[in-house]
């Protein structure tokens, strides 16, 4: 497939018929991860900047292991070791970036847009790795990868994403992508962590966990900010532990086959039990795994586009 | 008969040509049109195929000096309001120093009468508490004296209510109306972006509302407890359009602006594609919906919102280039006001009479300023505007310093071409 778009801001923009494309690539390169050598010099010579202005473990990580298995040279630049910290604007620091002439910058950013306002002033292809409360199109990616290895096809399936919808780009942009497959997207949050138009979002809204969580085929938590509770949000972390925290008894009241899905690191106890979290159902370090093979398939997807290899 | 030092030939008014005659800054007489004039020693001002409109009044303006130069000074903002029509300029009072104190406003005075010593007449807002705090009065009889047509905290809305109801008080005893910056505080951080659905999708914090309406109702009950006048700045919402039309109703003394840009946006252009994220956008209060945009709509005509201000936001090119959540709120608006205004005549959706009232009777009656509505004796203080003439929006046609609009790029009809202010010609 010719691979058109320069940058991957959000799933939005992105056809079925192109996450498709991904999977499959994925999961060619999904073989690679089985070979004693992991690595193929389909990259050899290009450049990806990790420019990660937020802190991040793994999605770092992931993409870095992704750039590198394809023999790309990866660079990192974070927040503390960057310009920003001495009031550089992102624009400053985005033209600098543009002039060491990288093929590719991979931006996470606490603010919504930021992906973008790169995008719109470099040449090289920027991957958005999350960007404030708005989008993370690599992690909603690998989720459905997840299940659609799991399962082969999403669509006609039932999912639930629990925990903080307000605040959370991977509800945002897992909402997009599953409607996009065909699945049928619920949500459950108290309603002080859900979005205030969530009305208007191609999903059902709940705040009772024990209905949301019926007939399910997968839950996909989300990680609880436990600064919330001191903005006032929650009331306290063992009321929403008790009340939004995914339970066995919970699991009890999905489909018999239910999948546990966490972008991780999760707060063992809080947002889900840690029985859970290590249970039969969780995909948790299927999820990582998937995170790797997905990101290679989108490095060499943006980096080789317009036909070039 | 006065001596005559102006006229005007031909000019194209409300539908008629007139020729108008000027004597030591006043209209002495309006007749229509002559083809040969026997002028005297008077000036005359050809006038063939230009509208005659009197100049606006803008009760809304942020000139930035002292302090922030780099924004806008008084001699810049001064002239982008010259060429976008407006005589009178009421500009805020959280500049740098704040204005509160005589020395300030001295200062603003002695600047904009060294640069425009004929107008456009630079008229200071003081401060309503020092410092813009919210916590002591400031020296309004001071400020009142040394000129200061009005007072207002705005840009820092005054959380406690007892400071705000003493403040208004207090501004009564010197014949000034207060002007509320209408925004709760409370109710969350003033993001530039309204709370709803764009909001939601974008993944931008917030804010309602009923932040503004909230505001809206307090000033409403204290305005209405007290008996005593407060104006109520840019509002956006259909909400407060409700409270503000049946305390107008009771017979409240309120009154209310809104500005261009909540007439001629909604928040839909945030997530336009190709504006997405626009910094030039994020604006406090924020750009509504559809459904807000045709509230202010029938509110301006139907007289609930009385005035058009502009609220004039200049900010530096790198300050807005930037991430949504880091840029300051803001539009320039003194260049653009005119055209987009009157635009809206053009396709209807106001009416003339709503524009006439809204950028000059209405602001001038509300805090008692020159108006002129072509009568006999009123200042002398018109433009010829060129109703035709395409623009476009961009930082060459800008007088502003502030080149912060989301109509950049934007192709505009209408400029003016000359400007008289007391007779005297400023543009």
């Amino acid at each position: 497939m010719k691979w058109l778009h320069k940058d991957l801001l959000d799933v939005s923009q992105l056809s079925k018929s192109e996450v498709m494309a991904i999977f499959e690539t994925a999961g060619r390169f999904q073989e690679l991860q089985e070979r004693p050598v992991k690595k193929v010099p389909t990259l050899k010579g290009r450049s990806v900047v990790l420019f990660f202005a937020e802190p991040s473990t793994r999605t770092k990580t992931s993409f870095d292991v992704a750039g590198k298995r394809l023999s790309a040279d990866t660079f990192s630049l974070a927040k503390s070791s960057s310009s920003l910290t001495k009031g550089e604007s992102l624009k400053d620091t985005a033209l600098t970036l543009q002039a060491m002439a990288p093929d590719a910058i991979v931006i996470r950013h606490w603010c919504s847009g930021a992906a973008r306002f790169l995008a719109d002033r470099l040449d090289c292809a920027v991957i958005n790795a999350g960007d404030g409360r708005h989008a993370h199109p690599t992690q909603a990616l690998l989720d459905s990868f997840t299940l659609h290895q799991e399962w082969g096809d999403v669509a006609g399936k039932t999912i639930l994403i629990l925990g903080d919808i307000a605040h959370s780009r991977v509800a945002r942009s897992n909402v997009i992508l599953l409607n996009k497959l065909g699945a049928d997207v619920r949500l459950c949050a108290p309603r002080t962590l859900m979005p205030p138009a969530v009305q208007s979002w191609p999903v059902t809204a709940y705040s009772d966990l024990n209905e949301a969580v019926k007939g399910v085929d997968a839950v996909m938590c989300l990680r609880l900010q436990l600064e919330r509770q001191k903005d006032g949000l929650l009331p306290d972390l063992r009321e929403y532990a008790q009340t939004f925290g995914l339970h066995q008894c919970h699991v009890d009241l999905a489909n018999q086959d239910v999948r546990i899905l966490h972008p991780g690191p999760m707060n063992r106890g809080i947002e889900i039990s840690s029985d859970l979290a290590d249970s039969a159902e969780s995909l948790v370090l299927d999820q990582v795994s998937s995170g790797v093979v997905v990101r290679m398939a989108l490095l060499f997807l943006y980096m080789t586009r317009k036909g070039e290899e | 008969m006065p001596k005559i030092d102006l006229i005007l030939h031909r000019a194209a008014l409300d539908g008629k040509e007139v020729d108008v005659f000027v004597g030591k800054g006043k209209i002495v007489e309006i007749r229509p049109s002559v083809e040969t004039l026997d002028a005297g020693d008077a000036q005359v001002e050809e006038a063939f195929g230009l509208t005659l409109m009197p100049s606006l009044t803008d009760v809304h303006v942020h000139l930035r000096e002292p302090g922030y130069e780099y924004k806008e000074d008084v001699e810049s903002g001064l002239r982008a309001a010259a060429w976008g029509g407006f005589g009178n300029i009421m500009c805020m009072a959280n500049t740098k120093p704040v204005n509160d104190t005589q020395s300030v406003t001295d200062m603003m005075l002695d600047k904009a009468r060294r640069y425009w010593p004929h107008g456009p007449r630079l008229l200071p807002i003081g401060a309503l508490t020092k410092g813009l705090s919210g916590k002591e009065l400031a020296p309004m009889a001071e400020l009142a004296k040394a000129g200061c047509v009005a007072f207002s905290n705005d840009g820092v809305p005054v959380k406690s209510t007892k400071i705000f109801r003493l403040a208004v008080e207090y501004a009564s005893d010197w014949d000034r109306v207060v002007i509320d910056h209408c925004e709760d505080p409370y109710m969350g951080v003033a993001a530039g972006v309204n709370e709803g659905e764009v909001s939601s999708r974008l993944g931008l914090p917030a804010q309602p509302d009923i932040a503004e309406a909230l505001q809206v109702a307090r000033d409403v009950l204290i305005a209405e407890y007290l008996d005593l006048p407060i104006h109520l700045a840019h509002i956006s919402c259909r909400k407060s359009v409700n409270i503000i039309r049946s305390a107008k109703a009771r017979g409240v003394k309120i009154s209310a602006e809104t500005a261009p840009h909540y007439l001629i946006f909604t928040e839909d252009y945030l997530e336009d594609p190709n504006s997405e994220y626009d910094t030039n956008a994020k604006v406090n209060p924020p750009l509504r919906t559809r459904d807000d945009q045709a509230a202010m709509i029938e509110a301006l005509n139907d007289g609930t919102i009385d005035c058009l201000a502009t609220d004039h936001a200049p900010h530096a090119s790198y300050e807005k280039e930037t991430e949504f959540d880091v840029a300051p709120c803001g539009i320039t608006g003194l260049d653009t006001a005119l055209s987009t205004t009157w635009a809206l005549v053009k396709e209807g959706v106001l009416t003339r009479e709503t524009f006439i009232r809204a950028w000059t009777t209405a602001p001038c009656g509300i805090f008692n300023l020159p108006v002129n509505t072509f009568q006999p004796g009123d200042p002398a203080d018109f433009f010829l505007f060129d109703e035709d003439e395409e623009w476009t929006v961009s930082s060459q046609t800008l007088y502003s310093k502030g080149k912060n609009t989301p109509l950049l790029g934007t192709s505009l009809k209408g400029r003016v071409k000359t400007h008289f202010i007391q007779g005297k010609k400023v543009v």
